[in-house]
């Protein structure tokens, strides 16, 4: 029930106007500017529910080490469950042909420059792909630690990696995309001998602005931990199967 | 710059609203960020114009409310206005505050000519 005027329509729909000092009108609304995405994101919930099919997003800044992630972890899960990949990038299919190198369908997104997937994108994505029932979907955003963490594609979960060549506090400098992830993967912990990066420090920072936040520490380079997040994509799947 | 398309949606909805009220233009939109939204009211008040150009919506002014977030502390019961994502209550120092307000992003208001 709407909330302004109690009239029973669903409140974020709908308008009332009435006549404004000056000439014009003033319509009183109560919607939420991405409304349109969010519908999107609705019918990409309900094309992966009516297959039985996960999918989860992916965002870091550029160069965290998602592509790697993937083609270093997908082997592990191929013979579980049919897989798909919906790769988005600036520009270029370089990512997808990495992933086609593991033989995992999928289907690249460039965004000439947009720095985000939104669920329009993503939805046509979905077709391209004609997933199989039951599969489990990465999508791996644009890099950009910022602007993806807004847009609802309609995932089942959102991961946000980090690299510990990027530095302990970005938790703390960039919190949205922590905010709205179920886990952080602290990626390249290979590199940690190299680096001023304090495991510790960098958790404490996350967990402060999302409580609920897994955390999985791993390395694409050694396989290091991979196997944490195996397992955690693998609990995801079943969770929201059963 | 995810505020353009931010700002995209919004003169969408402005101009889709104003179609449907039977009105010409759209001189006004009003805009409620929450603090928690992840946009930032200037990079908003930047692309808001641009995106405008050629619409129904060329010229409108973009009046930005910012919605200060607010939470509630979960063990002293204290009202806390959020002034980041850092959820430690800054009375009694426990954790995390429960977050009730500040992460919308909405259209509050038009005002359009006929
Ligand atoms: N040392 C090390 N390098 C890595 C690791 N994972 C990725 N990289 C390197 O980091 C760079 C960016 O990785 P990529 O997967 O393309 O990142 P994306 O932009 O997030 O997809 C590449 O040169 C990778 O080889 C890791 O675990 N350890
Ligand atoms: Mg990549
Ligand atoms: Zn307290």
């Amino acid at each position: 029930m709407c909330d302004t005027c109690g009239c029973g329509m669903p409140s974020h729909e709908h308008a009332h106007e009435y006549e404004s000092d000056h000439d014009g009108h003033v319509i009183e609304l109560e919607m939420n500017v991405l409304a349109k995405n969010d519908v999107y994101a609705a019918a990409n919930r309900e094309h992966l529910a009516s297959r039985g099919a996960v999918a989860i997003n992916m965002i870091s800044s550029p160069g965290a080490g998602k592509t790697t992630l993937l083609q270093q972890s997908l082997n592990q899960l191929k013979d579980w469950r049919p897989l798909a990949v919906v790769e988005g990038d600036l520009q270029t299919d370089n990512d997808a042909r990495r992933i086609q190198g593991v033989g995992v369908p999928v289907h690249q997104i460039n965004t000439n420059n947009g720095c985000h997937l939104d669920a329009h994108m993503v939805g046509h994505a979905y077709e391209h792909l004609s997933l199989a029932t039951g599969s489990l979907v990465f999508i791996e955003n644009v890099g950009n630690l910022v602007c993806p963490a807004g847009f609802d594609l309609g995932e089942n979960a959102t991961v946000v990696l980090l690299s510990v060549t990027e530095g302990d506090d970005k938790p703390a400098k960039y919190p949205v995309a922590f905010v709205n992830a179920q886990v952080m993967v602290i990626t390249k912990t290979d590199l940690l001998p190299y680096v001023d990066f304090s495991m510790d420090r960098c958790k404490e920072f996350a967990r402060a602005v999302n409580p609920d936040l897994e955390i999985i520490e791993c390395s694409s380079r050694t396989g290091d931990g991979m196997d944490g997040w195996v397992a955690w994509v693998k609990r995801l799947a079943n969770q929201v199967a059963s | 710059m995810h505020e353009l398309s931010i700002a995209q949606s919004l003169v969408e909805i402005a101009c889709d609203q104003a179609e449907q009220a039977g009105a010409k233009r759209v001189t006004r939109v009003s805009v409620l960020v929450g603090l928690l939204s992840g946009v930032v009211p200037d990079s908003l008040s930047f692309c808001f114009p641009i995106v405008c150009q050629g619409t129904a919506a060329e010229g409108a002014e973009l009046a930005i409310q910012v919605d200060p977030a607010k939470g509630t502390c979960p063990k002293c019961g204290v009202s806390v206005e959020l002034n980041d994502f850092v959820l430690i209550c800054p009375s009694c120092g426990a954790f995390p505050i429960e977050v009730r307000s500040g992460r919308d992003l909405k259209v509050t208001a038009l005002e359009v000519e006929e």
